[in-house]
C-alpha cells in the first residue's frame, strides 16, 4: 500500500466548507520514460482516487501522466454530520491506497 | 632552467596561498532565496512540501524493529524528537570508533550494521533518505556549526581543494559558479551559494527526495567531469567543507528545491 498523508481537520461547524487535503507518495510514471538500458518504463499513475464523506462519494480525481509525481490534491467539503472521511485510491498496477480520518460536526 | 622557475614559483606560492584561505560568500543566503516564490511556498507549508512524505515514512522505519537484534532506531535512542534534536547540525564529524569521518547516512547504516545487525541501507534508497530526512528534521531552524578540528582537519582540507579546483571538459571549479556568480543565471536557474543545509531535499527536478550526495554529483556532471560515487571519501569531504562554508545558516532539511 502506498504511502500517504491526509489533512482533515478534527472538528467543523455544521454548514461549514471544510478543507481537505492529501498527498500521495507515487513515482507517477509516465510511460515515456526510458530505463538505463534503454527499456521502457511502463505507464503507472495514480488513475483515480475517491473521496467518501459518511460513505457517500464526495470528490473523484481520475489522473494520467499529465500529473506530476507525489501527487497532492486539496478540495472543500460541506461538513453535514459527524462521520468519517475516507481515501481511496489505485494505480495502473492495481495497488490499491487509502486513509481515513474522523470529522467530528459541532452546532 | 632558472627562468622557469622563477615563472613558475610565484605561481605556485599565490596557488598555496589560495587554497590556504577558505572563504564564505558574503552575505551568506540559503538556497531558499535563489529558488523563487512558488518554491518556497511549497517549503513553508509542511503539508504541501513533498518532502514530507518521506519524513513521515522516516518516523515509521524510526519506530520499526529490524534486524537480527530485533531492535529499532527509537529502542536506544528513544523519541527521535528529543534524542535527534539538534544532532546533524554537527554532521559530517570523525566517528570515534571507526576514526572515519561519517556523515548522517553513513551513522544510520553503521547503527544498523552494528546494532540492529542487520544489512546496511543502500545509499539514495528512499529508506536511507526517509531516515535521514527525519533525523534531520529534528535540527531544523538550528544554526549548522560543523566544528573543525585535529581529527578532521585533513578532510576538511581535502574538501576544500575539491571546491577550489577547477575540473572537468568545462574547466570549472566549485567556487566559480558559487562565490563569483551566484544570484545570477544559469539557462533558467538562478545559481545558489551551494550550501548543503535542506538536504535531503526534494528536488523538482528530480521529481523525488535526493541525498546531498546526489546534488553534488550532479554538479559534476554538469561540468563533465568524473561522479564520485554517492558516499564515495571525495564527497565527504566536499560535504565537511560545505558544512563549514554553511556556518550560520539554518538547517532546512528537509529542504525543497526546483
Amino acid at each position: 500500500m502506498s504511502l500517504a498523508r491526509i489533512l482533515v481537520p478534527p472538528t467543523a461547524k455544521r454548514g461549514e466548507l471544510v478543507e481537505l487535503r492529501i498527498a500521495i507518495q507515487h513515482p507517477m510514471e509516465t510511460g515515456f520514460r526510458m530505463d538505463n538500458n534503454g527499456r521502457v518504463i511502463p505507464k503507472n499513475t495514480v488513475n483515480t482516487l475517491i473521496c467518501r464523506y459518511n460513505g457517500a462519494e464526495v470528490f473523484r480525481a481520475e489522473m494520467g501522466s499529465g500529473i506530476a509525481a507525489n501527487p497532492y490534491l486539496q478540495f472543500y467539503i460541506v461538513a453535514r454530520e459527524s462521520g468519517n472521511v475516507e481515501f481511496n485510491w489505485v494505480d495502473d498496477l492495481g495497488e490499491k491506497g487509502a486513509a481515513s480520518a474522523p470529522l467530528q460536526v459541532t452546532s | 632552467m632558472i627562468l622557469r622557475f622563477a615563472f613558475a614559483l610565484p605561481w605556485l606560492a599565490a596557488m598555496a596561498a589560495y587554497a590556504a584561505q577558505p572563504f564564505r560568500p558574503e552575505p551568506l543566503k540559503s538556497g531558499l532565496e535563489f529558488s523563487g516564490a512558488e518554491v518556497r511556498a511549497l517549503y513553508q507549508d509542511d503539508f504541501s512540501s513533498p518532502a514530507m512524505l518521506w519524513t513521515t515514512r522516516g518516523e515509521k522505519l524510526w519506530n520499526e524493529p529490524a534486524g537480527a537484534a530485533g531492535k529499532s532506531c527509537a529502542s536506544c535512542h528513544q523519541d527521535a524528537r528529543t534524542g535527534m534534536k539538534g544532532v546533524s547540525v554537527k554532521y559530517p564529524k570523525v566517528d570515534p570508533g571507526t576514526a572515519r569521518l561519517t556523515n548522517i547516512e553513513g551513522r544510520i547504516n553503521q547503527c544498523r550494521t552494528q546494532h540492529q545487525q542487520t544489512e546496511p541501507l543502500r545509499y539514495e534508497s528512499d529508506e536511507l533518505l526517509a531516515l535521514t530526512a527525519y533525523v534531520g528534521l529534528q535540527s531544523r531552524g538550528q544554526t549548522v556549526s560543523a566544528v573543525i578540528d585535529a581529527q578532521n582537519r585533513r578532510n576538511f582540507e581535502r574538501g576544500r581543494d575539491i571546491f577550489y579546483t577547477r575540473q572537468g571538459q568545462m574547466n570549472l571549479a566549485c567556487t566559480h559558479c558559487h562565490d563569483r556568480n551566484f544570484g545570477r543565471k544559469l539557462l533558467n536557474d538562478t545559481i545558489s551559494q551551494g550550501h548543503g543545509n535542506p538536504y535531503p531535499a526534494y528536488r523538482l527536478e528530480w521529481q523525488t527526495m535526493g541525498s546531498l550526495h546526489r546534488r553534488l554529483r550532479a554538479c559534476f556532471f554538469g561540468v563533465r567531469a568524473e561522479m564520485p560515487p554517492a558516499g564515495s571519501q571525495e564527497l565527504l569531504d566536499l560535504e565537511l567543507f560545505l558544512a563549514w562554508r554553511s556556518q550560520g545558516l539554518k538547517v532546512e532539511t528537509p529542504g525543497v528545491r526546483k
